[in-house]
């Protein structure tokens, strides 16, 4: 026999789960709040994180390979020497194709001698071979859907609600996973702190009203940067968005890169 | 100074070729030979498991004499399997934020908890249902310092009267049918760490957890071949070959499951060539070669499936000494074997750039934590603490107590239960090999 459910019954469970229903936004700030408490981030007291949305777009018509924002990444944030790199650019030469070998394009090089810190060396081709050459400065893509905060196993790298993806250094256990987890090879273990490490957009700088080191020292303002939440008159990054057709890297993986790229070719990746 | 010293020894070395991404331009994996051993050892724990619980769910009489050996190897090797792990962490000293503050998404994050109840509610709790009652008899039996450990063990519940005897067994029947679903969880979980990441063609594939529990159970079943014939060996008993030919039965059926699935696998990922094909390919022909196709494929799966396979038909006409022969070449080529596969997937999934342009190398280090030696101890350390257990809860003097809900005829050598008198009476014999 199957228990009669009375109506009294009923009205109750329809109440709790208002009530329920209710009670979720006050859960979810005090989530929030406890959050704040919990994570340390490099912001200033008073800096609150739901009044913006920051965001980094890419030129690179515009990038000369001159590598000073590597440097000045490095140089910022402290980061050790080796192979450790929060930002680099990448050099792309494609060469024309065998003249009879029916293809549309030849081989792709693509060097990054010291994460370009120092710029690059000669050409690895004689200029008459070269279809296309560029450089392609690579950061953390600012994924919507982060590979590397969704396998975390502590929560220590998290969506800040301004952007950021950030990663608290006191509460990273060092297992590897979001390195592995990170598509685009942006993370690394710091051989010092034995954490986790990537690019914060310089979070202590942008906190504080300043840009990332990166955007600063570009002399040709191929990094563009820029708060989606407050636009200020011919907003850089407005601008970027309205004259470029844009991409972003590995689409096909699902993590919807908030960074946009203009001027890249389909052999970046 | 030294940073300008290391970066010239690291332009001074190329160990990799084409290009990789700056930050994967390391000397050596983030995921070496720890990481390595963790499904390993894990897989070799949930395989010895599924081993006893032939015996105790499926009821496989013939394997009586190795049920308690398998669950004892189960167990030693599941203290083992966190160690790499831990040893391996950046700071092994915040390890209990991943019990405290678990972050739910991950697929790591579960482990904590998953191995603290395969070891905490399945098999310690299984293993004390199954000695409790030997327990009792031993710590009246033996003097001194021993007897005062089984009486610990024994935890206060001393009752060897049938009933309690009986719902010992009860208990110990409905913890194995749990064991069996928590062993693929403990090893099917370990395959979804690697095959979760979406960012890794190599290990981004849907089939990994069920080809991480296939390649457990073989490898399991294999280390009791192992165990069994090494125990009587030492021991100077007779191999009841019964036993080892259903255990090897079952272990060839299991190498047939494992070896379908992952050559599934490898014709899926041929078939469809999808982006990072190529680079794949190189490492299967270049980098991965001798681990690959020798290690796994034809030593690790090929050979001892024409072993195993060619006795299932012709065990008739092959002596004792040959089939015990080929049975331990067998189960140690698939202990090799599965060693390399997972080598394959650990370290194979990090010898490409996540760009598709490029190649590393890794050449291991003899010393320090993720060297030669360290792998080597952490390897040994299971087989030291299965000693112990040897010693303690498989010893040859003292008597086991007969199940009185199973039969069996126990007339040979018996590293699971004795049914009667003790193992020290049984015939002596020539089983070396």
């Amino acid at each position: 026999m199957s228990k009669q459910v009375s109506r009294r019954n009923l009205l109750g469970k329809i109440g709790a789960a208002l009530a329920g229903v209710a009670t979720l936004p006050l859960a979810r700030t005090a989530k929030a709040a406890v959050q704040k408490v919990l994570v340390s981030t490099p912001a200033p007291k008073g800096y609150d994180p739901t009044r913006h949305k920051w965001v980094m777009a890419i030129d690179a018509n515009r990038c000369i390979g001159c590598g000073l924002c590597a440097e000045a990444c490095k140089t910022e944030n402290h980061v050790p020497d080796g192979p450790f790199y929060r930002t680099w650019i990448e050099r792309y030469v494609i060469t024309k194709p065998k003249p009879g070998s029916g293809a549309s394009r030849g081989e792709t090089f693509v060097d990054c001698p010291n994460g370009g810190m120092h710029g690059f060396p000669e050409l690895p081709v004689p200029k008459s071979e070269i279809q296309h050459s560029f450089f392609v400065p690579k950061l953390c893509n600012l994924c919507e859907h982060s590979a590397c905060v969704q396998v975390c196993p502590v929560g220590a790298t998290f969506d800040s609600p301004d952007g950021a993806v950030l990663i608290d250094p006191k509460y990273c256990i060092g297992c590897g996973f979001c390195i592995q987890a990170c598509p685009y090879g942006c993370r690394f273990l710091n051989p010092v702190t034995k954490t986790a490490e990537k690019c914060t957009l310089c979070y202590h700088r942008i906190t504080r009203g300043l840009k990332p080191a990166c955007v600063e020292v570009c002399p040709t303002q191929a990094r563009v940067f820029g708060d989606l939440k407050n636009p200020v008159p011919d907003d850089p990054i407005q601008q970027f968005y309205q004259n470029n057709k844009v991409q972003a890297l590995k689409p096909h993986l699902g993590t919807d890169p908030r960074v946009f790229y203009a001027g890249i070719d389909k052999e970046v990746r | 100074m030294t940073g300008d010293i290391t970066n010239y020894v690291f332009e001074a070395m190329p160990h990799f070729e084409g290009y990789v991404y700056p930050n994967e331009a390391t000397p050596q994996p983030l995921w070496s030979v720890l990481i390595v051993l963790y499904p390993y050892i894990t897989g070799l724990v949930a395989g010895a498991f599924i081993m006893a619980s032939l015996v105790r769910v499926f009821n496989v009489r013939a394997l009586e004499p190795v049920y308690r050996l398998s669950l004892l190897t189960a167990f030693a090797f599941l203290l083992c399997a966190p160690l790499p792990l831990l040893f391996h962490l950046g700071h092994p000293e915040r390890c209990f934020e991943v019990m405290m503050t678990p972050h739910l998404t991950s697929p790591m994050a579960i482990f904590g908890f998953v191995y603290a109840w395969y070891l905490m509610a399945v098999l310690l709790l299984e293993l004390w249902f199954d000695y409790r009652a030997d327990f009792v008899r031993w710590s009246t039996l033996t003097p001194g310092l021993r007897g005062v450990l089984y009486r610990l063990f024994t935890v206060g519940v001393m009752d060897v009267s049938e009933p309690a005897v009986k719902l010992d067994h009860k208990l110990g029947h409905i913890l194995s049918i749990v064991g069996i679903p928590s062993a693929f969880l403990l090893h099917g979980y370990v395959g979804f760490i690697f095959g979760s990441v979406k960012a890794n063609p190599w290990w981004g594939n849907v089939l990994m957890p069920i080809i991480f529990i296939m390649s457990a159970v073989v490898s399991g079943i294999a280390l009791c071949v192992f165990n069994y014939m090494v125990l009587s060996w030492i021991r100077r008993k007779t191999i009841d070959m019964k036993c080892l030919d259903i255990m090897c039965m079952f272990l060839f059926y299991a190498l047939v499951m494992d070896a379908a699935i992952e050559a599934l696998d490898w014709i899926h990922r041929v078939y469809s060539a999808e982006e990072g094909f190529q680079v794949m390919q190189y490492m299967a022909r270049e980098k991965l070669f001798y681990t690959l196709n020798l290690g796994q494929a034809t030593f690790g799966t090929a050979v001892p499936l024409l072993l195993l396979g060619s006795l299932q038909l012709l065990r008739k006409y092959v002596p004792e000494l040959g089939r015990r022969r080929m049975y331990f070449s067998s189960a140690v080529l698939i202990l090799c074997g599965v060693l390399a596969m997972r080598w394959n997937v650990v370290i194979g999934g990090q010898l490409f750039s996540k760009s598709l342009r490029g190649v590393m190398s890794y050449k291991m280090e003899f010393a320090g934590l993720e060297g030669w030696f360290m792998g080597a101890v952490l390897l040994v350390l299971p087989f030291v603490i299965l000693t112990v257990f040897v010693k303690l809860f498989l010893s040859e003097q003292l008597p086991t107590s007969s199940l009185p809900a199973e039969g069996g005829d126990g007339e040979s050598n018996n590293f699971g239960r004795a049914h009667g008198g003790p193992i020290a009476a049984l015939p002596v014999g020539s089983g070396r090999d």
